[in-house]
């Protein structure tokens, strides 16, 4: 009996070399496999999450509190038209931006500069360049929309209405959500103070712009948001309500 | 390959299952942590902003 056994061990410890060949070919294709579940799936979960925790506790330095907000009643000597901040250094953080569209807990920091190589990888980039939150003329960021915590995943889910809050050391700035567009990567157009019109045309909206990859996973065209400041209010105002709960740290 | 990995695992057929589910679970991790990042620095289709 076991004269029998041993000699079918022999016989299948005989390694063929097809067969080292092929386990080594079934090992890369799963080991392709798990890197894009790595690239398209966990890791944007991770990233994000690292993103949206980033950007909640600069929420806090934004205000410069971390004591919760209460909302005062309105304050009438507030200056009606929004305080304009001034664009900081290259890779330095800025601002929050916060989509309740995108759910109700999102919330990624606005760093200046659309360097793929950092600032993107920190969540959203302003364009050099371009106005800043409540400023006349265009406020145009840049992000993933996959790979990289993808913080424009859901740019497309976007509709009419929607808002999009921008938090400054300043304040409050609350843009509504009007249009999509599709360009090629060289539209540089949809950056203009007014988007699509020659760079001297004077602007008279605030709007901001938001530009992406399309279609996804994809670098053959961008897709571009536009949207257009409704409200502002001060930093002492306390965040919009839409978003109170999240920047107060209860949802 | 994964024959002789499985023949040069020592004791009963529960300690080689038990060992070689550390050893995928090390792969895994090491895959994760250092090996995928580095591979990503090579892998960049998604480029997202607009430019001459």
């Amino acid at each position: 009996m076991t004269t029998r056994h041993e000699s079918r061990l022999r016989s299948r410890r005989r390694v063929s070399i097809i067969g080292v060949f092929g386990e080594l070919l079934i090992t890369a294709g799963v080991f392709v496999f798990l890197f894009l579940g790595w690239q398209l799936w966990l890791n944007d979960i991770v990233v994000g999450h690292e993103q949206q925790s980033q950007a909640l506790a600069f929420s806090d330095e934004l205000s410069g509190a971390s004591a919760p907000h209460t909302v005062p009643p309105a304050d009438p000597t507030v200056p009606a038209e929004p305080v304009v901040g001034v664009a900081p250094a290259e890779t330095t953080q800025f601002a929050n931006v916060y989509i309740p569209r995108f759910g109700a807990d999102y919330v990624r920091t606005i760093a200046e500069g659309v360097s793929a190589s950092n600032v993107l990888k920190t969540g959203v980039g302003h364009y050099p360049g371009t106005q800043m939150p409540g400023e006349i003329g265009n406020f145009a960021v840049a992000a993933h929309r996959t790979t990289y915590g993808a913080p424009f995943n859901l740019i497309g889910t976007l509709q009419a209405g929607d808002r999009i809050i921008v938090q400054t050391a300043d304040g409050w700035y609350t843009y509504v959500f009007r249009s999509l567009e599709y360009v090629r990567p060289t539209g540089v157009g949809v950056l203009d103070p007014v988007p699509q019109q020659s760079a001297d045309v004077t602007p008279t909206a605030r709007v901001m712009t938001m530009t992406s990859c399309n279609p996804m996973l994809s670098a053959a065209e961008r897709i571009v948001a536009y949207s257009v400041l409704e409200s502002w209010q001060p930093a002492s105002a306390g965040p919009p309500g839409e978003i109170a709960a999240l920047v107060n740290g209860t949802v | 390959m994964y024959a002789a990995l499985w023949r040069l695992l020592p004791g009963p057929v529960w300690l080689r299952i038990v060992l070689l589910l550390v050893i995928v679970a090390a792969v895994l991790l090491a895959c994760v942590l250092f090996v995928f990042p580095w591979l990503n620095t090579f892998v960049n289709v998604t480029e997202v902003t607009v430019g001459e």
